[in-house]
């Protein structure tokens, strides 16, 4: 067993419990948390693919906003345990049925069995490359050239998505009172203070 | 050249070892050489934010505490502060997640350290070069905060609670300035590597990123300011609204992690900051007419280290300078300034780049 080896099965593993974790956790808290390591160890398999950009962009992305997001709202959350339990038997058909569909066709696109999508190559020992190949140059090529028209109407699809969850939110309260800087700063001292003449006031 | 002061009985014994032992014996050799220093500098920038903010504050500054008899200007002071803290109980408040409460000090501090990996000292002197090593350092800077929003979290008080949650806010918020700030970097030096970032601006002071990239340059410094929840950005410590915030149930040495990340934190950003805009370990009078052939035109990790020391008194400065910030108006500058100026000026950065105007006309 090489090095590499040793790290695959080490992050293999720890990917396998964080995940169940997820899942077991009585606490919501521990839940995001275990969820939060599962990303950590799926980045570290993915750097073994020498898929460094993605496996940086994963804890960029996943663990250093979105998951901080999740955290956010979970520890608002009064959550009943009980309730939330209730539950378990009555679905646990279904959560069988979908996680058996996405194994079969895991086992079905990747295993020796369905149709060759990957390709008889791809399947073999992949390529180790030099310290000085970039897997953020290689992206960056291939998503501009190839895969220019695909990658446009992804991040167009993503900008109706931010317009139309920011839209579904936005409501107007007119209760709500602010302040805008800009006047704040503008403010001169005649705007707020008055001075008043007054006599001394005799002795009594 | 080293070899020949070896005994060569140490030779010996070295060669005994299989080759990935070896390398292994060789990277831990080299993150206790980074971690050493660091965690020195850390111990005495405390030290020296109290004697730079006393000076500022027409104050003395520790000045009692000194070596063998002797006060040397309180000098003993982040020593004998360690102690004190080391011998101090941790106590555990009731009803709190015992084992989240205690992850919590070491998940702040991890990120602080383990950024350290891909910062580049003088040209090739780094733990590692990684291709993505800008990536990296921005993702480490980013989950800094889950040490925040668990400690409050598990300390099962209010105090900590609300500061967990004003921490979270602001960290996703200035995050995506930095971000911003960074693609520009990126931008004007075609590279994610620290030390090809650092080499693209070589030729002296006049080809630092900080001059085209001016707004940019800023933004990221405040950013940083304001992602290592220090002053006027501190509103997730805010002693006069929530006691201490997130680390107001933690005594001790579990306090003193948190302390430690934050001041590893501002080192970070500093050196981050002078690597990415001021050219790093570069020398500002490279090509200079008077500088040639003293140490002065030469690049060294004195440069580094002086360019670092800059921002870390900055900080300082800002520290003695301005009254907190109100929550909102943190949401507003993060969101509505910095967030559009970063944008505009990649924008103005990219119409450069195709009328080949300013440093990158080749």
């Amino acid at each position: 067993m090489t090095f590499i080896d040793f790290n695959f099965y080490l992050f293999a593993t720890l990917l396998i419990v964080a995940a169940l974790g997820v899942i077991t956790a009585r606490n919501p808290v521990h839940s995001a948390l275990w969820l939060v390591l599962s990303f950590f160890a799926s980045s570290a398999l993915w750097i073994l693919l020498e898929a460094e950009f993605l496996a940086i962009a994963l804890v960029l992305v996943y663990v250093g906003a979105v998951m901080v997001l999740f955290l956010f709202v979970v520890m608002m959350l009064d959550i009943n345990v009980e309730q939330m339990r209730k539950g378990f038997v009555r679905y646990l058909p279904i959560g069988a049925l979908v996680a058996l569909v996405l194994a079969a066709q895991m086992i079905w696109i990747v295993g020796p069995v369905g149709p060759d999508v990957l390709g008889d190559e791809s399947l073999q020992q992949s390529v180790r490359h030099a310290a000085d190949y970039s897997n953020t140059k290689e992206l960056g090529r291939i998503l501009y050239t190839e895969y220019v028209l695909p990658f446009e109407i992804a991040a167009v699809i993503l900008l109706v998505a931010i317009v139309a969850a920011i839209a579904l939110t936005l409501r107007r309260r007119p209760a709500t009172k602010y302040q805008t800087p800009a006047n704040q700063v503008k403010v001169k001292r005649n705007d707020r203070l008055r001075i008043v003449k007054m006599d001394a006031e005799a002795k009594e | 050249m080293m070899i020949e002061f070896i005994p060569d009985w140490l030779i010996v014994f070295w060669n005994w070892f299989p080759v990935d032992i070896q390398t292994v014996l060789i990277i831990l050799g080299k993150i206790v050489l980074i971690l050493l220093p660091l965690l020195l500098s850390v111990a005495y920038v405390t030290y020296a934010e109290r004697k730079v903010i006393g000076a500022m504050q027409v104050r003395i500054g520790p000045n009692r505490v000194g070596f063998f008899g002797f006060r040397l200007w309180g000098l003993g002071q982040p020593i004998a502060d360690t102690l004190k803290l080391m011998m101090k109980e941790v106590v555990l408040p009731t009803k709190a997640n015992k084992f989240l409460f205690l992850t919590a000090p070491v998940l702040s501090i991890a990120p602080a350290l383990a950024a350290w990996a891909v910062i580049p000292f003088d040209r090739g002197m780094a733990l590692t070069e990684i291709n993505a090593g800008l990536l990296y350092v921005l993702a480490l800077t980013s989950i800094g905060v889950y040490g925040v929003i668990i400690a409050g979290w598990a300390s099962n008080s209010k105090y900590a609670m609300l500061s967990a949650l004003r921490a979270g806010a602001q960290i996703v918020a200035y995050e995506i300035a930095m971000g911003f700030a960074l693609v520009g970097v990126l931008m004007a030096s075609g590279s994610l590597n620290l030390g090809d970032i650092v080499e693209a601006q070589a030729g002296g002071f006049e080809n630092w990123f900080a001059w085209p990239l001016l707004p940019l340059f800023f933004v990221y410094f405040i950013s940083g300011v304001a992602e290592t929840n220090r002053a006027p950005f501190d509103v997730a410590e805010g002693e006069s609204e929530i006691v201490a915030g997130f680390h107001v149930e933690y005594s001790g040495m579990a306090f003193a992690i948190f302390f430690l990340a934050e001041y590893a934190n501002i080192i970070l950003i500093s050196a981050l900051t002078s690597l990415m805009f001021l050219g790093g370990w570069l020398s500002p009078f490279e090509n200079a007419a008077f500088a040639q052939g003293t140490f002065l035109a030469e690049t060294s990790l004195l440069w580094f280290v002086g360019k670092i020391s800059f921002f870390i008194f900055v900080f300082f400065w800002l520290r003695a300078t301005f009254p907190r910030y109100r929550y909102d108006q943190i949401m507003r500058l993060g969101w509505k300034v910095f967030i559009p100026v970063t944008i505009v000026w990649l924008v103005v950065e990219a119409v450069m780049f195709v009328a080949k105007v300013g440093p990158w006309a080749v």
